[in-house]
């Protein structure tokens, strides 16, 4: 019996050990990630890096002003078209559909959400950019805006289902039509939820690269309006790094640590936002 | 959770008395209506996403039939293409990232979900969030400065020193390589791993942990023969989500694989993806057929994620459902 017992303590504490440095080595890979970037990406970062267009071969202080503000028209036409979408199928499946059609609509969207970003790609220039006969910042929008759905629904859907049915139940008490009380009783109680839930979609749709390559593409120069081809920060790293050039890959860097403070920023943002004094009274 | 959500079936007979106009009129139909097409248009997009495939890649698929996922000439210049190398390298770097990944992925999550105390966990598993939420052309620059020179200069020579007459490690590695964009992508999927996996060992119910502690077991018996087995469909299903994703992935993968469409034994030899060559040729496609094979290698892409997606929802929901009842 006591042999037993004491290999079975060193098992419990060899494996908790192990286990442990598993989750110490996963987030050693973020803080080696982050250093790297600061550290290289740091060095390279210069305020002709914000404010001017990309130069050619040879030249020096060029910047990727134009990749920084095409990313933001991109991204802002993406949360325009895909967040309503999102956000009022996921107050359909929460509010008013049915158990056996909120199964399907949820799978399906989960299907959405699993479609490689490269394939969503494919699908936009099957349906703007060849009917159209040019890439443009439009087609990215879009692209973008198609993958911030899936995220939108799962997170308003979680956000409005944990809006206690009392709350509901009161104000339709009170006479409110159900839609009334959608409006100006559960949806703000869950705000904070969805507004965060927003943030995280934008986040995760910022760093996309695959999807942008053969819809907005890229470009050299200013692209204003929404017609033609745009410079984006996801896919100018993509085209930087692999270039053989030093001060192209200089700038890749400088581009890649602006990306990732960015994104960072943002998830820790929403979620210090959704961890801290929860929206809703659990009732 | 979700039992709670189908709101007033009370209010259900009231308002079928009501005229249709009436309804409108008080915003009731027009709030239902708006809401369920906007249910409808995601159905409709992902309905959209497979019949653009299938239409695009028309043209390949009438051309090759089946023996484009079987042949491996790809030859734009004499129109004669095939997939298998490209799905060769998409299959071998996956299952190399998963081989590494999953022994990491499940090992943190057990001690996310299980050992550590709660404070360390919860700040632990806001880190590997962030980790996740990191952009993949990111991994692919850090793949490219970082991990190719590192790969080079000590670990292959290390593993050819201790391995090297093995048939996967033949060959003059040149850094860019199937190899580098398995290990790549292993870093990329640890994450879900870890945080599908946690999340259905926390859906265990908690008296089967109580009963085997009870019992005298030790906390690392009580996880590994009565936790693990209970949550093992659902760890399944996070293995599949991993290997979906992995399959996918295309930035990380298309900058360290070397883009080079052959099949060769050793991992050291440059290789392709499917998502790496649909990425670095789409805008190249001068003719049609030449654009019809990317969007059937899409199709193709886009169909096993599909199916592996689906399957692993399932054997996720059925682990938590099965701790919900309890």
């Amino acid at each position: 019996m006591k042999p037993n017992s004491a290999i079975k303590n060193l098992v419990n504490y060899t494996m908790f050990a192990v286990t442990g440095l598993c989750t110490v080595i996963a987030v050693g890979i973020l803080f080696f990630i982050l250093g790297y970037l600061i550290f290289n990406g740091g060095k390279s970062l210069s305020l002709s890096f914000f404010t001017n267009l990309p130069v050619p071969v040879g030249e020096i202080g060029g910047g990727m002003a134009n990749a920084i503000v095409g990313s933001g028209k991109v991204l802002g036409l993406a949360t325009v078209l895909g967040i309503p979408i999102g956000f009022l199928g996921g107050v359909y499946l929460s509010e008013y559909s049915n158990e056996r059609v909120a199964f399907t609509i949820r799978y399906i969207t989960d299907l959405l959400n699993g479609v490689p970003s490269i394939v969503i790609g494919i699908v936009v220039y099957a349906i703007i950019v060849h009917p159209m006969g040019h890439y443009s910042t439009f087609a990215g929008g879009v692209a973008l805006g198609i993958m911030m759905i899936p995220i939108s629904v799962r997170s308003t859907e979680e956000f409005l289902s944990a809006v206690p049915q009392s709350l509901r139940e009161a104000s339709l008490a009170l006479g409110a039509h159900k839609w009334k009380s959608i409006v100006t009783v559960v949806i703000p109680a869950a705000m904070r939820g969805i507004i965060s839930g927003t943030m995280l979609d934008i986040a995760r749709v910022a760093g996309e690269t695959a999807p942008l390559l053969f819809t907005a593409l890229g470009s050299q120069y200013w692209s204003p309006g929404w017609n033609g081809p745009t410079a984006t920060l996801p896919v100018m790293i993509y085209r930087y790094a692999i270039s053989p050039y030093e001060d192209w890959q200089r700038q890749a860097w400088a581009a890649g640590f602006v990306l990732l403070a960015l994104v960072l920023l943002i998830n820790i943002v929403a979620r210090l936002a959704l961890s801290k004094g929860i929206y809703v009274p659990k009732g | 959770m979700s039992s709670s959500v189908t709101v007033p079936k009370s209010a259900l007979p009231q308002r079928r008395a009501q005229s249709f106009i009436s309804r409108l009129k008080s915003g009731e139909e027009l709030a239902y209506l708006i809401t369920v097409t906007a249910a409808a248009v995601i159905i409709l997009l992902t309905a959209l996403v497979l019949y653009e495939l299938i239409a695009q890649s028309g043209q390949a698929r009438h051309k090759f039939g089946w023996s484009f996922l079987f042949t491996s000439t790809w030859d734009p210049v004499a129109g004669d293409y095939g997939a298998l190398p490209f799905i060769y390298g998409t299959v071998v770097t996956s299952v190399m990232a998963l081989l590494i990944a999953i022994p990491f992925g499940l090992g943190a999550a057990i001690f996310l979900a299980e050992m550590a105390p709660p404070k360390i966990s919860n700040a632990m598993t806001f880190l590997i969030e962030l980790l996740a939420a990191v952009p993949s052309v990111i991994y692919g620059v850090l793949g490219i400065f970082v991990l190719v020179p590192a790969l080079q200069k000590s670990v292959v020579p290390a593993i050819k020193s201790v391995a090297g007459s093995l048939p996967i490690f033949q060959g003059t590695f040149y850094g860019v390589s199937v190899f580098s964009a398995g290990i790549v992508l292993s870093v990329m999927i640890v994450p879900f791993i870890i945080s599908v996996s946690r999340e259905v060992l926390l859906a265990v119910p908690r008296d089967q942990r109580e009963a085997s502690l009870a019992l005298g077991a030790s906390q690392w018996q009580t996880i590994w023969r009565v936790v693990m087995p209970n949550a093992s469909t659902g760890i399944t299903g996070s293995i599949f989500l991993a290997l979906a994703r992995a399959l996918g992935e295309t930035m990380a993968v298309t900058m360290v694989i070397g883009n080079a469409p052959q099949i060769k034994a050793s991992l050291l030899a440059p290789g392709n993806s499917i998502a790496s060559m649909i990425a670095s040729s789409f805008t190249e496609a001068t003719d049609d057929l030449f654009l019809s094979a990317l969007v059937e290698l899409g199709l193709v892409l886009f169909g096993v994620t599909f199916v592996l997606n689906g399957l692993a929802r399932i054997l996720i929901m059925t682990t938590q459902q099965k701790g919900a009842h309890k």
